[in-house]
């Protein structure tokens, strides 16, 4: 295995305390190499949306160990003092909404996140509009989100998750509203830039249409992880 | 980094502006509220200055002549005239009434005064000064008239000779300068009726209409139809001369009341006007309440609007105090558009109000930093709610 990416061994979150404790992870381990993508399936109430919070560093675990690209996040009840910076160079977020910003344009959507990170405001432009390019919407970088049609404005959201060049990116439910073709466009592309640019993409998804694609899936269930070869390992 | 703020505003600008406008003409009402106070004090002040006086003799116990009517007996000047340290002294009547201009009544102050003494119209706009002893007349441009003009006071016609410019009563009602005889008549004058009325009760009187004092009758009679009483004097102090110490002495020896200027700059504004200026104040707490309640209730509404974009800026790293500096530059930046609105809807409706209006800059700079701490305290609710927000809310827990 190659670099770092994505690393969860042991992971435990308790919500609560005493007989009102819930143990929403109990066992969570889990390893996505840089350039790969991977799926991550459960029913409802088997943890997953508190899998992705852990992940995207807005809460922390009961217990075990997180690295993110070579950074350790979480450690057995240790954590990464600023968790919001970790947030904004370490994890590309992806929604089932685009969730772009309605009050900027397309490229300052896209710019906002190098000029979070302290980068001057021309550098973050013409790393936004690189980007756009590369996922062909250079030409709407002067529009407004609501201008846009929904596939393009998934692909700025896109974007906006590789601006900062994180080891990581969440995708949450990406295709759900999508429709096949669409929904396998999009999984085409995340594959395209998880090669690209090096980095370790986990999909939570329940979309039967892009199951196929994976080549590794986790399935979670009862707060416990369970990794399984996917059919797009051929 | 771009300014969050100014983005938002610009995108949503319309209804940003429109909440400008609405804010801007309550602040507008609210610097006009204070222009009129700041008018009536400046009135006040324009009238003690006009008079030309330093001291205002009037009758005992009395807070006369502009706040309390006072009478004195019109040879009062004279003897003042001896007193060491005065200059001049003169008579003067003040009645607050109606003027006839034509088919139209015009409510006015008229003054009678001597030509040529304290009391006298300083500066006139048009015209000269009253030269004849009866029947002319110097009006304030706010009455209506015009040179030439015919003006009825009771029973007289007066011509109008002169204007002057801010020659108000402390009610706001502009003056009409007439001579003093003129005016004590106009005052004191009683009607034909009434004057008959009482010459027949003194005929009717045995001890007053004695068949062996020929003469006595009428003497009597002429004297009380005849008028010998006056408002107040005013008096100029000499050269060097202290007015305190030459008020003092006529508050001694001539069982008058006498004040300076700067304690009849005391009775006008802090006495005459002080209910004003409480109810103006009054006026003045409510409408900042409001304002405060507008500006919060909109960029609390408008934060509101925002909280799935906050909770995404919040996923991907933006500081809370980035946050917060949006909604404060915002509520900011809705207070210097209501100012910009207010001071100028202030600036081109004042001169329409009836009494004067007195924009003062330091009231309007006062106006701009209590927009801005209202403003800065009403975004704190909104600020409160979007920094409470969870990032985790973008991820659709
Ligand atoms: N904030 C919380 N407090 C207490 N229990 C929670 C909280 N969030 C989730 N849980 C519980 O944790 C378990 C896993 O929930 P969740 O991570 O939302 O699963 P999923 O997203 O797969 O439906 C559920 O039993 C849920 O009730
Ligand atoms: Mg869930």
């Amino acid at each position: 295995m190659e670099g770092f990416g994505i690393h969860i061994e042991g992971l435990r979150k308790r919500y609560g305390e005493g007989s009102a404790a819930v143990d929403a992870l109990k066992d969570v381990n889990m390893t996505v190499a840089p350039g790969e993508v991977v799926g991550l399936i459960g029913p409802s109430g088997s943890g997953k949306s508190t899998l992705l919070k852990c992940l995207g560093a807005v809460i922390e675990p009961t217990a075990g160990r997180m690295t993110l690209g070579d950074e350790l996040i979480f450690d057995d009840g240790w954590k990464i003092p600023d968790l919001r910076a970790v947030r904004r160079d370490r994890i590309g977020f992806i929604f089932q909404a685009p969730y772009l910003i309605p009050f900027l344009d397309v490229i300052d959507n896209v710019a906002l996140l190098p000029m979070l990170a302290g980068q001057p405001n021309d550098v973050a432009r013409r790393r936004a509009r690189d980007l756009l390019e590369v996922l062909d919407v250079g030409h709407r970088a002067g529009a407004r989100p609501s201008q846009l049609s929904g596939g393009e404005q998934q692909r700025v959201a896109i974007a906006r998750a590789l601006a900062n060049q994180p080891p990581v990116i969440l995708a949450d439910e990406p295709t759900a509203p999508l429709d096949s073709e669409r929904a396998l466009g999009v999984v085409r592309i995340l594959n395209e830039m998880a090669g690209q640019f090096r980095t370790a993409i986990i999909v939570v998804t329940h979309d039967e249409k892009i199951i196929p694609t994976f080549k590794r899936i986790y399935h979670i269930r009862d707060g416990q992880t369970f990794e399984e070869k996917g059919l797009g390992a051929g | 980094m771009i300014s969050l703020a100014g983005r938002d505003i610009l995108h949503s600008w319309s209804r940003f502006v429109l909440t400008g406008v609405g804010l801007g003409l309550l602040i507008g009402v609210t610097l006009t509220m204070a222009g009129v106070y700041r008018g009536m004090v400046d009135d006040a002040r324009a009238l003690l200055n006009n008079s030309g006086a330093d001291i205002w003799v009037v009758q005992q116990d009395t807070q006369g002549p502009y706040a309390e009517s006072s009478s004195i007996h019109d040879d009062v000047y004279r003897t003042l005239r001896a007193l060491p340290g005065v200059s001049r002294a003169a008579s003067v009547t003040y009645l607050t009434m109606q003027v006839r201009r034509g088919d139209t009544d015009v409510r006015a102050m008229v003054v009678g005064f001597e030509p040529g003494q304290p009391g006298e119209p300083g500066y006139l706009v048009a015209g000269r000064q009253i030269t004849r002893s009866h029947y002319e007349a110097v009006a304030d441009v706010k009455t209506g008239f015009r040179l030439g003009d015919t003006l009825r006071i009771r029973r007289h016609d007066y011509r109008v000779v002169g204007l002057t410019r801010r020659m108000v009563s402390s009610g706001g009602d502009p003056m009409v300068f007439i001579p003093l005889k003129d005016a004590q008549e106009a005052q004191f004058l009683k009607d034909n009726d009434a004057i008959l009325g009482e010459r027949a009760r003194t005929a009717a009187n045995p001890a007053l209409n004695r068949p062996g004092v020929p003469g006595l009758l009428e003497a009597l009679q002429a004297s009380q139809t005849a008028n010998r009483s006056v408002n107040a004097v005013l008096v100029q102090v000499a050269p060097g001369g202290e007015p305190e110490r030459v008020a003092r002495e006529i508050r001694r020896w001539k069982h008058l009341q006498a004040y300076t200027r700067p304690q009849m700059e005391e009775i006008l504004v802090s006495k005459l006007i002080a209910t004003s200026a409480r109810q103006i104040g009054m006026f003045l707490v409510i409408l900042a309440i409001v304002s405060a309640a507008i500006v919060a209730f909109i960029i609390y509404t408008m934060t509101l609007g925002k909280i799935r974009e906050i909770a995404v800026l919040k996923l991907i790293g933006t500081r809370n105090r980035t946050i917060a500096g949006m909604i404060l530059q915002q509520a900011l930046g809705l207070g210097l558009i209501g100012f910009m609105v207010g001071k100028t809807a202030a600036t081109v409706w004042a001169p329409f109000f009836p009494k004067y209006v007195l924009l003062e800059p330091g009231d309007a700079a006062r106006g701009l930093l209590v927009v801005m701490v209202i403003c800065a305290l009403a975004s704190t609710l909104a600020i409160r709610v979007a920094l409470r927000v969870d990032p985790a809310t973008a991820m659709g827990a």
